[in-house]
């Protein structure tokens, strides 16, 4: 690395630093408010509009983001995928900190956060959805922090702790496959519930699907996406293989999420074709339905498709952000622009800024958190002590 | 007591209630559910209602609820439409007939007290229960306050405290299930002077209903509200007027709420029995490539090197390259 | 079960939480059933 390099990272975390110090202070504030306030004194939450941004994007969103846990972890250890081994690690931590950061907001939103264990050890509402998603979201939190705890053990030198740890991959990875499917796809389950609600364009028996289909592609466009960022930040931490096998993790990621986007705009298109939905789009909704099936599926499709084919990394990497913005867009769509769409305008929600600051501190402990672990602990590299390992 | 028959269809005391209950509960049931039998609910009939607020005053005394920001005499609250909120479980709205618009349609909304509730189906702590009486309660004491009741409601009826730091709670019209245990009149209906409203048990009202429709086909349009909306209410409309026109939904359907995710829910054990056998199948074969890529690398290396000695170069450039063949 | 069930919220609490039951004895057992099949006499 040469020192010029080393000294625009330093600029660069130095301004990172300001940023995350103003964010965490705002944060702080409103979580002051908000915990002596009530939800009323920091959002714009109504009886019409119960679930704001506090749920489409640091629930909804948070889940589908750190998707790339277990799709990574999959493709790598029960696929047999070798080559894509050094993505696992960061993608676990990823899956790890998205989790913990969900149940963080969690906290915020619910109305008694301390009674969050309450569905599992007072009084268990089964037929509910969200006992579901509650029940998967616990058992995966522990699944993560288990697949992710030899890093943080290689680091701390506990050598029979690790080698435990490392000896049930398979099983957690079979765990952790089975719990995504069902939490993945039930975040889309919540809203069968109100048909009367939701945009008959977005409602659909499918959405369960969609919502899984849609986290296998968040979790391959994520990956892609913070391997970007690793390289252009941590770079000096990697080690050789970690840098010589993270071209052909954006090639083969880029491509397994080209594919799984084609999918998913097929059976898009079949839902439409289900509920007969063709006359809504000549509405309004129905061009904002295109512009999200068009603008950032099918687009997307084809943009990995043609960095793939002609080796185009950029491409690849700038498409992994449509990709992802596009998986927002759906989460936001469903949760509140195509929710109550049956409400006059004036009794629609739109989020407080401090609600949107709560998103953003939010996010900023996960980059915080992000940095303090990889720049401490064996992510981006192999411990030496184990480096024949894997 | 004066409860006239009009108010209270089939006059049966608390006591009784637990015995009706008690006796009809032979029949088993599989897979159709229609209810607890002889449950109570209460038919609004809208023409008959004429706006005066009162039963909005008598909830807000029954539930000892704060006072509104305007006094219930004030009708001019009435121009606007409203909705059920934290202090007012329920709330009368006016709309105009076009085609008599000098008689305008007042329209009392509050819980309807489904039979399958959807706030009770999506409720991950079993707050809400749909009571033999008909009255769908609500227990604070358990609630995590995640508001999905709110989501999943088709009515737009459970509020919120949002303002409450330590103990937000979901509030909404309990059917008054504490009066009517104890044998009285929900306070909405007690309290009606235009008799608007009546209590009994839902079949009979049903019936009452019915007949009322048969009798004066021009007064009403032919429909009870609620005898079938989301799999039924324990609240019943009739009107003259569409109930479009009265703010109530015409496209809910008729599917009970439970059902909506019922298929959803059956998949859970589906993917917990079947998954880990197509993946660990998946991993097996995985497993088993690998092994035989291995070995075969190991014989083309022992194959070269027993070879080496009659010509070397050759055969281990041709090794080589199978080797290489099978990694790429 | 000989209870009677006047709801279908009501049959489904009772069928779902058995359900519940049943997956998480799956996941265990499923485990442990794979683990079995695996020690037997080694071939190799």
């Amino acid at each position: 690395m040469t020192e010029e390099t080393i000294a625009e990272n330093k600029s660069f975390f130095n301004l990172f630093n300001i940023c995350a110090g103003i964010v965490v202070v705002i944060g702080l504030y409103i979580t002051y408010l908000r915990f002596t306030g009530g939800l009323a004194a920091v959002t714009n939450l109504s009886d019409n509009n119960p679930w704001g941004i506090w749920i489409s994007f640091d629930l909804l969103c948070g889940v589908a983001l750190a998707a790339g846990g277990y799709v990574t972890s999959a493709a790598v250890y029960l696929f047999g995928m070798k080559k894509y081994h050094s993505a696992v690690r960061p993608a676990v931590l990823t899956g790890f900190l998205g989790y913990s950061l969900v149940v963080l907001a969690l906290q915020y939103d619910v109305g008694r956060p301390w009674r969050l264990p309450y569905p599992l050890v007072v009084q268990q509402g089964t037929t509910s959805v969200l006992f579901e998603v509650g029940l998967c979201v616990a058992i995966y939190l522990t699944v993560l922090f288990v697949e992710f705890s030899p890093a943080a053990l290689e680091w701390l030198g506990l050598k029979k702790a690790r080698n435990l740890a490392v000896k049930l991959t398979i099983l957690l990875t079979i765990f952790g496959v089975v719990l995504s499917t069902m939490h993945q796809s039930s975040l889309g389950s919540l809203f069968l519930i109100a048909p009367s609600k939701l945009h008959p364009l977005w409602y659909s028996p499918y959405i369960p699907i969609y919502f899984f289909v849609t986290s296998i592609i968040a979790g391959l466009s994520m990956v892609i996406f913070e391997s970007t960022l690793s390289h252009r930040f941590f770079a000096y931490k990697m080690d050789e293989t970690h840098l010589k096998e993270a071209n052909g993790i954006t090639l083969g990621f880029g491509k397994a999420a080209a594919y799984v986007l084609a999918g998913y705009f097929a059976i898009k298109v079949m839902g439409i074709s289900a509920g007969n939905n063709w006359h809504y789009l000549k509405t309004g909704y129905g061009t904002w339905y295109l512009v999200e099936l068009i603008g950032f599926v099918a687009l997307p499709a084809l943009l990995y498709a043609i960095g793939v084919r002609e080796k185009n990394l950029i491409l690849i990497k700038w498409t992994s952000v449509l990709a992802i913005l596009g998986i927002i867009l759906n989460r936001f769509n469903v949760c509140l622009v195509a929710f109550n769409w049956q409400l006059p305008s004036s009794e629609r929600y739109f989020p407080h800024w401090m609600e949107i600051g709560i998103s953003v501190f939010i996010v900023m402990i996960g980059l915080i958190l992000y940095r303090f672990i990889a720049t401490r602990m064996p992510i981006l590299y192999a411990h030496p002590d184990y480096k024949d390992a894997h | 007591m004066s409860i006239s028959r009009r108010k209270f269809l089939g006059w049966v005391g608390a006591a009784g209630l637990s015995a009706t209950i008690g006796k009809s509960a032979t029949a088993s049931t599989h897979k159709h559910f229609t209810g607890y039998p002889g449950s109570f609910a209460v038919l609004h009939d809208t023409t008959l209602c004429v706006g005066c607020r009162s039963c909005e005053t008598a909830c807000n005394k029954v539930n000892d609820l704060p006072s509104p920001d305007k006094p219930f005499a004030d009708l001019s609250v009435l121009e606007k439409k409203r909705r059920t909120t934290t202090k007012a479980f329920t709330v009368v709205n006016k709309y105009n007939d076009p085609e008599r618009p000098k008689k305008p349609v007042f329209f009392k909304k509050q819980c309807n007290h489904c039979l399958e509730p959807a706030c009770a189906s999506v409720c991950f702590v079993r707050a809400f229960t749909k009571t033999k009486t008909g009255a769908v309660i609500y227990d604070s004491s358990v609630c995590v306050g995640c508001r999905y009741c709110m989501v999943a409601c088709p009515f737009e009826i459970p509020t919120y405290e949002y303002d409450q730091v330590l103990t937000p709670r979901i509030r909404k019209c309990t059917m008054c299930y504490p009066r009517v245990s104890k044998g009285q009149l929900p306070g909405c209906v007690e309290v009606c002077p235009m008799e608007a409203l009546t209590f009994g048990k839902r079949q009979d009202l049903i019936n009452f209903a019915k007949q009322r429709i048969q009798k004066y086909p021009d007064r009403y349009v032919d429909h009870i509200y609620g005898e079938h909306e989301m799999g039924g209410t324990s609240w019943l409309y009739i009107s003259g007027v569409p109930f479009k026109e009265l703010g109530m939904r015409e496209d809910l359907g008729v599917t009970p709420a439970p059902e909506l995710t019922a298929g959803a829910l059956s998949s859970v054990p589906m993917i917990v029995g079947l998954w880990p056998v197509l993946l660990t199948g998946l991993y097996a074969v995985s497993k088993r490539k690998e092994k035989i890529a291995q070995t075969e690398q190991e014989n083309a290396v022992a194959l070269a090197l027993d070879k080496a000695d009659a010509s070397p170069q050759s055969i281990i450039s041709e090794a080589t390259e199978s080797q290489t063949g099978e990694e790429s | 079960m000989d209870k009677v069930f006047y709801t279908l919220q009501n049959f489904m609490t009772h069928t779902e939480s058995v359900t519940y039951l049943l997956v998480a004895a799956t996941l265990v057992g499923m485990t442990l059933f794979w683990l079995f099949l695996g020690s037997g006499k080694n071939e190799d």
